[in-house]
This record gives C-alpha cells, sequence and structure tokens, in this order.
C-alpha cells in the first residue's frame, strides 16, 4: 500500500483544532480522536477520548456493558457524529475504502448468493467482472471459495461470519471495525475465526479496532488493549508479546489479569 | 425434489377431484341425482364439446380473462406504487393510509349499485370493481413488506457506501418480495371473485352472461360448466403465481427443497 498522507479532518467543533503531525513508529496514523465528547440528551456516554491509533495496529477496546465502547466504534465507522471533539482520519487510497464495519451479527442479504454477498463490500469501488473476481479471491483466503454460489441460509453461523468478514475485507481498506463480531460463535468456532483474522490482518495491515467482553480474546490478538470506563479511557496498555502467541501462556495471563483488575478493581 | 417426485406430488392434489367426479357421474347415472339438480359430468362434458365448437366458450373466456387482467393491471400497479411510496416515505404514509383504510374497510361488490349509476353495465364498470379489489390486497402486502424488511441489512447497505437507489433495488425490494407475492396471490383470488359477480350482475358477454343467460334457458349444464371453468381459472392463476415465486424467491429458505 502506499504510503498515506494526513489529509482528511473532520471537525465537529465550532474552532477547529489544529491537525498537529502524527506521532507514531510507521510515522503514518490510520484514526486519531481528539478530546471526543459524545451526548444522547443529557446522559454523556464519551467524555474526552484521546486515541492515537498508527496505521496497520490492532487494538482492542475494552469495557463493561453501556461504557461507551460501541458508540467510539460508531463514530469511528460514520455512523454517528461527535458531540464535541475531533475525529481525523489517515487519507485513504485510490481504489480502497476507508473503514469498514464488522457487526454483532452477520448482516448478509438473505437474497443474494455468498460472493454477490462479498461484492457489497465493493459498492462504489468495483463493478462487474473485476468485482467478482476479488469477491472470489478474499473468500479463498477465508476458505469459502467452493460456496461462493450458494444462498447464506445454507451456511454455518461461523461460516457466515466469515463472508461478513470476506465482506469487510474485500475493499481492502485501512481500518476495520469490528464490533463484538464473534460473540455469538461457540467457542471453537470462535478460536478458529480470531486465528483467520490475525492471519489476514498480518497479511494486509489494516489498523483493527475489535470492541470485545474477552479479556483473553483482547490480549490474545491485540498490540493493544484500552478499557474504557465510564466514558473515559482508564488503561492503555501494549500487549508486548511477539506471534505467534501461545494461548494460555503466562505473559498473556498477566496482562489479562492486570486488566480484569482494573476493570473490577 | 426431482421433477417426477414433484409430479407426484402434484397428482395427489389431483386425486380427490377426480374421486368427487367418478361418485357423482355414478349418483347420476344410477338415478341418485335428477337432471335438473345436477346434470352427470358426462353432460356438463357435451357442453363443453358444444360451446366449444360453437366458439362460443373461447369468446367467453378470453372476453373475460382481458377484463380480469385489465382491472389487475390497473388495481394492482396503483396498489403496489402507493404501498411503495408509504413504505418509503412518512410524508405520503400519514397523507394517505388513514384515508386508504377506510375505503379499505367497505366491502367493494357493495359499490355495485353506485358503480352501475356511474358508469352503466360498460366496462368501466367491471374494470373499476376489479382494480379496486385487486388494489388492496397489493397495497396493504407491499406496505407491510417494506415495512418489515429488517432495519439492520438496512444499516449494513448505508455503511457499505450503497445510494438510495441500490438500497432500494439491493436491499429494501428483495427483503419485501416474499410480503409482496402473498399480497399477489391473494389479489388473484379476488379479481376473478369480482368479475364473476360483475358479471353476473351486468354484462352482455364473458363468462358470469354465459352462465346467467344459460339459467335463463334452463341449459343447468352450461351453468355448472360456468362454474368449473372458474374453478380451473382460479388455479391456473394461482400456479403461475407460484411458479413466479418459487423462481423469484429461491433464496428463501422455505423454497428450498420445494
Amino acid at each position: 500500500m502506499p504510503a498515506a498522507s494526513l489529509t482528511s479532518v473532520r471537525s465537529f467543533v465550532a474552532a477547529p483544532v489544529p491537525a498537529r503531525p502524527a506521532i507514531s513508529v510507521e510515522g503514518r496514523r490510520a484514526f486519531a480522536f481528539k478530546g471526543v465528547e459524545k451526548r444522547f440528551g443529557d446522559k454523556i456516554v464519551l467524555d474526552g477520548i484521546d486515541l492515537d491509533v498508527p496505521a496497520g495496529q490492532f487494538v482492542a477496546v475494552i469495557g463493561k456493558s453501556g461504557c461507551g465502547k460501541s458508540t467510539l466504534l460508531r463514530l469511528l465507522a460514520g455512523l454517528d457524529r461527535p458531540t464535541s471533539g475531533s475525529l481525523t482520519l489517515g487519507a485513504g487510497d485510490e481504489g480502497h475504502s476507508h473503514t469498514r464495519f464488522m457487526f454483532q451479527e452477520p448482516r448478509l442479504l438473505p437474497w443474494a448468493s455468498v460472493v454477490k454477498n462479498v461484492e457489497v463490500g465493493l459498492t462504489g469501488i468495483a463493478a462487474g467482472q473485476d468485482a467478482r473476481q476479488r469477491a472470489l479471491d478474499i473468500l479463498g483466503e477465508v476458505g469459502l471459495a467452493d460456496r461462493a454460489d450458494e444462498w447464506p441460509s445454507v451456511l454455518s453461523g461461523g461460516q457466515k461470519q466469515r463472508v461478513a468478514l470476506a465482506r469487510a475485507l474485500v475493499g481492502q481498506p485501512q481500518i476495520l471495525a469490528l464490533d463484538e463480531p464473534l460473540g455469538a460463535l461457540d467457542a471453537l468456532t470462535r478460536i478458529e475465526m480470531q486465528q483467520l483474522l490475525e492471519r489476514i490482518w498480518l497479511a494486509q495491515k489494516f489498523a483493527a479496532v475489535l470492541v470485545t467482553h474477552d479479556v483473553a480474546e483482547a490480549v490474545a490478538l491485540a498490540d493493544r488493549v484500552v478499557v474504557i470506563s465510564a466514558g473515559r479511557i482508564a488503561l492503555d496498555l501494549e500487549v508486548p508479546v511477539a506471534r505467534p502467541r501461545r494461548r494460555g501462556s503466562a505473559a498473556l495471563a498477566r496482562l489479562e489479569g492486570t486488566i480484569l483488575d482494573r476493570l473490577f478493581g | 425434489m426431482s421433477f417426477s417426485a414433484r409430479l407426484q406430488a402434484n397428482a395427489i392434489g389431483w386425486v380427490l377431484p377426480v374421486l368427487v367426479i367418478a361418485g357423482w357421474e355414478a349418483a347420476s347415472r344410477a338415478g341418485a341425482m335428477p337432471a335438473n339438480v345436477l346434470p352427470a359430468p358426462s353432460a356438463v362434458a357435451e357442453a363443453l364439446w358444444r360451446l366449444t365448437l360453437s366458439g362460443e366458450l373461447i369468446r367467453n373466456i378470453a372476453v373475460s380473462t382481458a377484463r380480469a387482467l385489465a382491472g389487475f393491471a390497473i388495481g394492482g400497479s396503483i396498489g403496489f406504487a402507493l404501498g411503495l411510496a408509504n413504505g418509503l416515505s412518512r410524508l405520503s404514509r400519514g397523507l394517505t393510509d388513514t384515508t386508504l383504510q377506510m375505503i379499505r374497510n367497505i366491502p367493494h361488490l357493495a359499490l355495485i349499485p353506485l358503480v352501475i349509476l356511474w358508469f352503466g353495465i360498460d366496462e368501466e364498470a367491471k374494470l373499476f370493481l376489479v382494480a379496486l379489489g385487486v388494489f388492496f390486497p397489493i397495497y396493504v402486502n407491499t406496505l407491510l413488506g417494506i415495512q418489515s424488511v429488517d432495519p439492520q441489512l438496512v444499516e449494513m447497505g448505508r455503511v457499505y457506501g450503497m445510494d438510495r437507489r441500490a438500497l432500494f433495488l439491493r436491499v429494501v425490494l428483495p427483503g419485501a418480495l416474499p410480503a409482496i407475492f402473498v399480497g399477489l396471490r391473494y389479489a388473484l383470488g379476488i379479481m376473478w371473485l369480482t368479475l364473476i359477480v360483475a358479471e353476473t350482475i351486468s354484462a352482455s358477454s364473458g363468462l358470469g352472461y354465459m352462465a346467467m343467460q344459460a339459467r335463463e334457458f334452463l341449459l343447468i349444464d352450461v351453468v355448472v360448466l360456468s362454474i368449473l371453468i372458474y374453478a380451473l381459472l382460479g388455479k391456473l392463476a394461482d400456479s403461475l403465481a407460484r411458479l413466479l415465486e418459487r423462481l423469484s424467491l429461491g433464496w428463501h429458505p422455505a423454497f428450498q427443497n420445494g
């Protein structure tokens, strides 16, 4: 991917926040929240979030129900706008989608074949034979190339989420926002999906933001774990464990303990 | 299901009608059923032959079918358009739905005296009644179909960058289609019912007219023949709708293996 410069700034306050140079190891940034606040009526959901995520980083966002982590994701995906503060996105490359969203449910169109569902991820990017070829390629990567022309209703829950993952990734996004997409899967399918997600992320190097309840999942997958509590970032923790990571290793367990202490301490 | 298996499943549906006709023929031959109450199936078949040869039957069926389809096209397209408009636009729904629901509760056949006063016994009268009868099932089910489209899928479409047109064609319309087909099949039933009633009361051609003429001349075999033809035409229309349904709803779990 060619280097993206920092050009698009979405500002939501009367006085625009001056864009500061991104500070990150790769020298470029996927997105940054600066003093982002989100209120629904009197209820403050996000209360001054500052979060700078370099391109290609895998961030897990953890918090109890109602802490505002899903709202954070919706802001990132442009489904909602901050009440104040600014959200800065790195510039997108030509022919790529910028941010893609993976929902808790697969949300496949039941009346479209598997490959047509993946092509939805190329809306406005590619069409026709080109779109089909790209969709088939990414289906191969998630291991469903042979199911391309079937209806979604005949797939299992895990397979449906794999199609949804293919749909999210087919446009080669800079940012992939994941809203507990593995929450409804059984434990074994879940681990399989985590490994698939990690493998594709390592290959494509998009910035991933995974909202999850599962602390073990967070430390197994992420470079960085952000704990949100009462609308603020309560903990911002690097996960300095080399990949491939071994599930249940002492290093991961220690990190898990730190995070759980912060959540319930 | 293979073709022959499907044929078998369809054949089962015809066992009962054939048995009824056989029993009826036997009863007539044995004299248990007087011919002036109900003529034997063979007599009805003779009437069928006679009217086919004279061309009268084909002409009347053609006239009735043309009326039915014209009325269906008018009422169905208005119902479909309004159903879409009211499903997609809150303003349009607010403006028209209350009125339409009030009109819906008037049995459309109760308007026959008024319709005769307005249009006489011309073609317009029958078209108007059929169109009105067909309008509501199509309207109500199109509206229901659009309102019941999964909002999560609509949100997905928006997030993935579909514009309004793509959202409608790829998410909303396919999602509403099963309900629209329910409306279509219901409307086809109402279409025949309305037309026959209208033709029976006021017409100078068509199947309903043929049956009424036959009654005047006490040709009870022709009356029975007309009634049987209604049954066949109704079944034909329903089968066509089901075929369309199977072709366009192949994705629906209810139509797989079917």
